[in-house]
This record gives C-alpha cells, sequence and structure tokens, in this order.
C-alpha cells in the first residue's frame, strides 16, 4: 500500500467544546486573584498534596529511571502512533468492541450522541474523564435530551454547583468542605438537611445520592488513562469506586480516549502505573484500577465501544518541540507545584486544561492564537519540570510557544529599532545618555504602555559600563 | 474519506520520518526483589484495610458477623463459616467473600481477575465489606512482578485499601461507592 497525502493535521474547532476561555489569562486572574476565599483554598490544597506525593515519590529508589523510561515510551509511542493505532484497533474488534474515530470535537459528540440513542435511554452515567470535557460531550448530550450524570465526588460537586472544573485530577479543588456542604445542601435532592462538612459525612451523601443511579442507568461514558496496542486492554484509575460502578454495571459502555493516550505493550503499564498514583494523589496505588479487554461474557459490558479522538492532536504532533505536549497522563503534578496556578486557580486559564500543562497544550490544541495569552502564564521557575513524572520539558515549551504567539506592532517596532541602535556604537551611546537625562522613569508611554503595566523600568545607571571604561 | 484515514493521514503528515528512540530500563525490573510480606501488611494497614495472618478463614469471616454473604463459585467451601446466612444476588448482599489472584507488596495492591474464586467484577463492588483472601505465594515484591503474572485478557480489578476519595481538600477520606470495609487474610497454606 502506498501512503497517500489524506489531509494537514487540524487544530480543534471553535464553538464547541472547553478549550478556549472568555477572556485572555491577565484579565481572568486579575479578578481570581482578588478572592481571598480561592486562594485559601488552593494553598492549602496544593501544599497537601504536594507533601503527600513527595513522601511516597522518595519510597521509590529508582525514581528518576522511572520518569526516563516514561517519558522515552512516550516519545516512541509518538512516533509509532499510525501502527499503534491501528494495532490498537485490530485487538479492540477481536475482543468484541467497536472502535469509531473522531477527527475533532463535533464529531466525537455526534458519536457518544448516537450511540446512546441508539439504547433508547434518556440518561447516562458518567466517569471522570477530561477528554468529554474538552470535547463539551454534556453539553450535547443535554441538547440532544439525554442527561449526563457525573458520579466523581468533585465532577458531581461542579455539575451540582452549576460550575466549571478547575483542576485535572480534583475539578473542585476550588472549594472547601463548607462550600461543599452548601451545594450539597441546595441541590442534592433527598439530602439529609442536617448534613455537616465532615468530609466523611460528605462522601456518605454522595454515596447515597448515586447509588440508585448507578443501578438504574444502563449506558455509562468513561475516558481512559491507557490503552495497550499489543492487547486492546484499556485502563481506568479512580479511587471513589464509581469508575468500576460505570465500567461494570451498565450493558453499554462508551470510553472517549485522545489518541495519544495509547502505550505499546502490556509490560509498559509496570512504568506508568508507578509514575501515575504516585505524581497523581500522591499514594503509592490509588485504590481502584479497572482493566479490560473487549467485551467478557457475563462479566461487565456486553456492547463497549472505543472513540479515538483527534481534536486539535495532530497539529500538537506537527510540531517537533511542541509535541511534547502530548506526553502528558494528566497527573496535575505541574498545577500543585506552579506559583502562578496556586495564585489564580483553574478558571483563570480558560481551558478544561490548566496549569503549566494547558498553558502548553491548550494553544497547541487551539492554535496558539485563540490562547495566544496563555503560554505567558508562568514565571518559567521550573518546578513543573522537576515535578513532571514523564519529564516534559515545560518551561522550554512555554519560550518555544511565546515565540509562536503573534506579538504586537509596536513591539516589533520598539525591537527592529533596539536591534539598529545596538548594531551603533556611536548611535548607541547617544540613546544610553538619553536614557540617563530622562531620569527615573517608571512607565513607558503609549503605545509601549504595555510592557510597564505589570512592572517598573529599571533606574537608568549614574554612569554607563561604556564610559567607566573609557575613564580607565 | 473516513475519519480514520483522516486521522492516520493527518499523524503521518505531521510525523514525517521521526525517528522512534530507544526506551531506557534502568528502573528495578520484575523479579529483582523477593516479595516481602511484612510490607504488605504495613501497605494494607496504611490504607485502611484489616490484615488477618492465619489459614482459620472460616474464623475471620464469621468474627466479622458479615451477614448475608454472597460467595463466588469457585470459593473453597471450608471458608465459609457454619451457619453463615449465604445469597445469590450481590445486590442483596452485606458482604463478600472472594480469593485474589496477585498481591503487591510494595503499593499494598491486590488483584482479581475474574476467575471462578474471584467472580464476576460486580460481586465484589456492591457489597459493603470484601473478605479478601491472599495466599502469601501470590505475594510479589512491586508493580512490575504484577503484570509480568496477570493476564491481559481478563477482566482485572486493582484494589489498595477500601474505597477513598480525595475531592475534598486533597486529603484521603475511606468510604463512597466501593466496599467501605475491606479485610484481607494472608493465609499461608505452603507449611502446616
Amino acid at each position: 500500500m502506498t501512503r497517500t497525502f489524506l489531509g494537514m493535521p487540524a487544530t480543534a474547532p471553535r464553538g464547541v467544546g472547553n478549550l478556549r476561555g472568555d477572556e485572555p489569562f491577565p484579565a481572568a486572574a486579575h479578578k481570581a486573584l482578588a478572592d481571598d476565599q480561592l486562594r485559601r483554598n488552593l494553598g492549602h490544597a496544593t501544599g497537601t498534596i504536594r507533601r503527600k506525593s513527595g513522601a511516597v515519590v522518595a519510597e521509590l529508589p529508582d525514581w528518576q529511571e522511572l520518569r526516563a523510561a516514561g517519558s522515552a515510551l512516550k516519545a516512541a509511542t509518538m512516533a509509532r502512533l499510525p501502527e499503534l493505532l491501528e494495532q490498537l484497533e485490530e485487538k479492540v474488534t477481536a475482543a468484541g468492541g467497536v472502535v469509531h474515530w473522531a477527527a475533532d470535537a463535533n464529531e466525537a459528540n455526534r458519536i457518544v450522541t448516537d450511540l446512546v440513542r441508539a439504547t433508547g435511554q434518556r440518561r447516562v452515567i458518567k466517569v471522570k474523564s477530561m477528554a468529554t470535557q474538552e470535547i463539551g460531550l454534556n453539553e450535547a448530550l443535554a441538547e440532544a435530551g439525554i442527561a449526563p450524570v457525573e458520579t466523581d465526588l468533585a465532577e458531581l460537586i461542579v455539575q451540582l454547583g452549576d460550575d466549571k472544573p478547575s483542576h485535572i485530577l480534583v475539578p473542585a479543588i476550588h472549594r472547601n468542605r463548607a462550600e461543599i456542604r452548601e451545594i450539597f445542601l441546595r441541590e442534592m435532592p433527598g439530602v439529609d438537611p442536617g448534613l455537616t462538612d465532615d468530609p466523611a459525612t460528605l462522601a456518605a451523601a454522595a454515596r447515597r445520592y448515586l447509588r440508585e443511579t448507578f443501578l438504574s442507568t444502563p449506558v455509562a461514558v468513561s475516558g481512559a488513562n491507557f490503552a495497550v496496542a499489543e492487547t486492546g486492554t484499556l485502563v481506568v484509575l479512580e479511587s471513589e469506586g464509581n469508575g468500576r460502578m460505570c465500567l461494570t454495571l451498565p450493558e453499554t459502555l462508551i470510553t472517549v480516549m485522545g489518541i495519544e493516550k495509547v502505550v505499546p505493550a502490556w509490560r509498559d503499564l509496570e512504568v506508568f502505573l508507578q509514575l501515575l498514583p504516585r505524581a497523581s494523589t500522591g499514594e503509592r496505588m490509588n485504590p481502584y484500577t479497572s482493566m479490560w479487554t473487549g467485551v467478557t461474557p457475563g462479566d461487565g459490558p456486553q456492547s463497549f465501544h472505543l472513540v479515538l479522538l483527534d481534536n486539535g492532536r495532530t497539529a500538537v504532533l506537527a510540531d517537533e518541540v511542541g509535541r511534547q505536549a502530548l506526553h502528558c497522563i494528566r497527573c496535575s503534578a505541574c498545577l500543585n507545584v506552579c506559583p502562578v496556578y496556586e495564585r489564580t486557580g483553574g478558571h483563570a486559564y480558560g481551558s478544561v486544561y490548566p496549569g503549566p500543562i494547558g498553558a502548553v497544550l491548550s494553544p497547541q490544541l487551539t492554535g496558539v492564537a485563540d490562547n495566544a495569552s496563555l503560554p505567558y502564564a508562568s514565571s518559567l521557575c521550573g518546578a513543573c519540570f522537576d515535578a513532571c513524572p514523564v519529564r516534559i520539558d515545560i518551561p522550554s515549551l512555554l519560550v518555544h510557544l511565546r515565540n509562536k504567539a503573534p506579538h504586537p506592532r509596536t513591539e516589533r517596532i520598539a525591537m527592529a529599532a533596539a536591534a539598529y541602535t545596538m548594531d551603533h556604537p556611536a548611535l548607541y551611546t547617544r540613546a544610553q545618555h538619553a536614557a540617563k537625562l530622562s531620569g527615573r522613569l517608571k512607565h513607558l508611554p503609549p503605545p509601549l504602555n504595555g510592557w510597564t503595566a505589570s512592572r517598573d523600568l529599571p533606574e537608568p545607571p549614574a554612569e554607563t559600563f561604556r564610559d567607566w571604561w573609557a575613564r580607565r | 474519506m473516513s475519519s480514520r484515514d483522516l486521522i492516520l493521514g493527518r499523524v503521518r503528515a505531521a510525523l514525517g520520518d521521526t525517528p522512534v528512540p530507544e526506551v531506557p530500563r534502568a528502573y528495578r525490573p520484575a523479579g529483582s526483589r523477593a516479595a516481602d510480606l511484612e510490607v504488605l501488611v504495613d501497605r494494607l494497614v496504611d490504607y485502611k484495610a484489616v490484615v488477618h495472618r492465619t489459614g482459620d478463614i472460616a474464623s475471620v469471616v464469621a468474627s466479622l458477623d458479615p451477614g448475608r454473604l454472597v460467595v463466588p463459585p469457585g470459593v473453597d467451601p471450608s471458608w465459609l463459616p457454619p451457619g453463615a446466612e449465604l445469597v445469590t444476588d450481590e445486590h442483596d448482599a452485606d458482604a463478600v467473600l472472594t480469593a485474589a489472584t496477585v498481591a503487591v507488596a510494595e503499593t499494598g495492591t491486590i488483584v482479581l481477575d475474574g476467575s471462578p474464586d474471584q467472580g464476576r467484577r460486580v460481586v465484589s463492588l456492591l457489597p459493603d465489606l470484601h473478605i479478601c483472601v491472599v495466599r502469601t505465594d501470590q505475594v510479589v515484591a512491586a508493580v512490575p512482578d504484577a503484570i509480568a503474572r496477570l493476564d491481559p485478557t481478563r477482566p482485572l480489578t486493582w484494589i489498595s485499601g477500601p474505597s477513598a476519595t480525595s475531592d475534598i481538600e486533597l486529603n484521603r477520606v475511606e468510604g463512597v461507592h466501593g466496599p467501605r470495609r475491606l479485610h484481607v487474610v494472608l493465609a499461608d497454606f505452603t507449611t502446616p
């Protein structure tokens, strides 16, 4: 078979899904920073998870070797992506599953909606899934008259509170226990009016509320943490047991998965199952991990559909530097160590992928122009690179994307003028003396005032280096 | 053009002739360490499972006052205490008694693979108490050892402690949708 050219990699379409915010990061961050309660909640939660994760990472003497293996495995996966996806399709199909391919969010939403419609059901239970958040599946299902019920506790808090997720792992990280109690009292049908804000009591309330829904809903939608090409095995890591409920009780299971989630071999899970829980929830292992291969007669859903999603991933893959962002295993360790995320929270990023990884992934999925401010949502301190279990060099990616982002015309003119001046020694000397005469200027006049909106202009020295050198 | 061909075409166009890197596997591989039962017990207890070290499984089950008990068809009948109230439908059960396939010492994890003595996945999910019997020869040192032993074509459930969540202020709280109590019987059948 000859390889024919079938189309250029495309970014995620506008008007669907949750990859673009309503306003640029600086404006959104400005509002978030004014919320004292939000900053207290985030500081407490990220501090807790950093301590837990640090302790269990330190237990493994081969953590760095595991990171190196994880990084190389992901790079090798990307390089072999076409054959691995074809192999995954073949194995899942052979095991009784049906594989669908979705070029973008609209197509994925259409596929899932049609599959649910074919069952005749008006409600689906959902396991927490970043991919379905990304494509706005809940909105699409609701439009088709199908009620999606989020069953992960944090997703449930977000859904009941008519809120937006603000963290990859814990979408309700911006809420503390008192706020969660208020949401439950207000929005959870049949809740005990004497509900306290004790976390165990809040968890028990969710258990009671969802149990009947689990038992009476025959269609589930999930994401996937990994899919093994060699065997066709799908893997979902979770904590609460809501995942096990959704993956085993219904008759029909629909799994939506980004094409980058495939791993080559069964053995490769020995790396990722050590990296992900320790980096993510700070546990040696999360309470429950489910693995299934197609359909098992007499055990679990007898109808299994796997939807493979592009939605901008091939555009990310086309950038030799930027494609590293596709290595992400969605642990959220980079969010938890980021000084910017800790202060602004996730909503300021506008995308379902917040924090450092979001700042490099979202602009690439949408095209940099649609998320141009995100590569600047970082101090480039490098903590995210150190925390990443698959060694994604996020700081380098941020700089790379800053160079691709559109720059204002005035900035280009100013830079060109500076370059010309620095190329001509006499001109440069005169410019330095002029700067000295201008004295203590804190802010630049328009159109350059944007540059000094968030920083002071440095004070010119009393004597330039060249003057000092000439005196010696 | 199908979306399948479109996506695969895009991937090939994006990759060009990207070389496939070597994967360094300098981490501790399967078979590099012996399983340490003390580590397993320590890790299970740390994640709020209760551990019993005995071959007398029926006595442990009786002592837990399991109420309506469901057992997969392959469970050894000698594990059942006399007079146990057996039910056949997991929806009606207060407790479930299963065997296991593998246990991972380093992470405190038990894996069920749907064999006749472990049952369908839902059997060990709905009851509030899960009593799980692990033979000492099923215990391995770490995750790579478990991966090497498991059969990926079977439905697998990895269990590390009772159902829990970290969704409220990122602290672990036990007891959400899965069994809220996990009792592990670590049974040594190799020596009398």
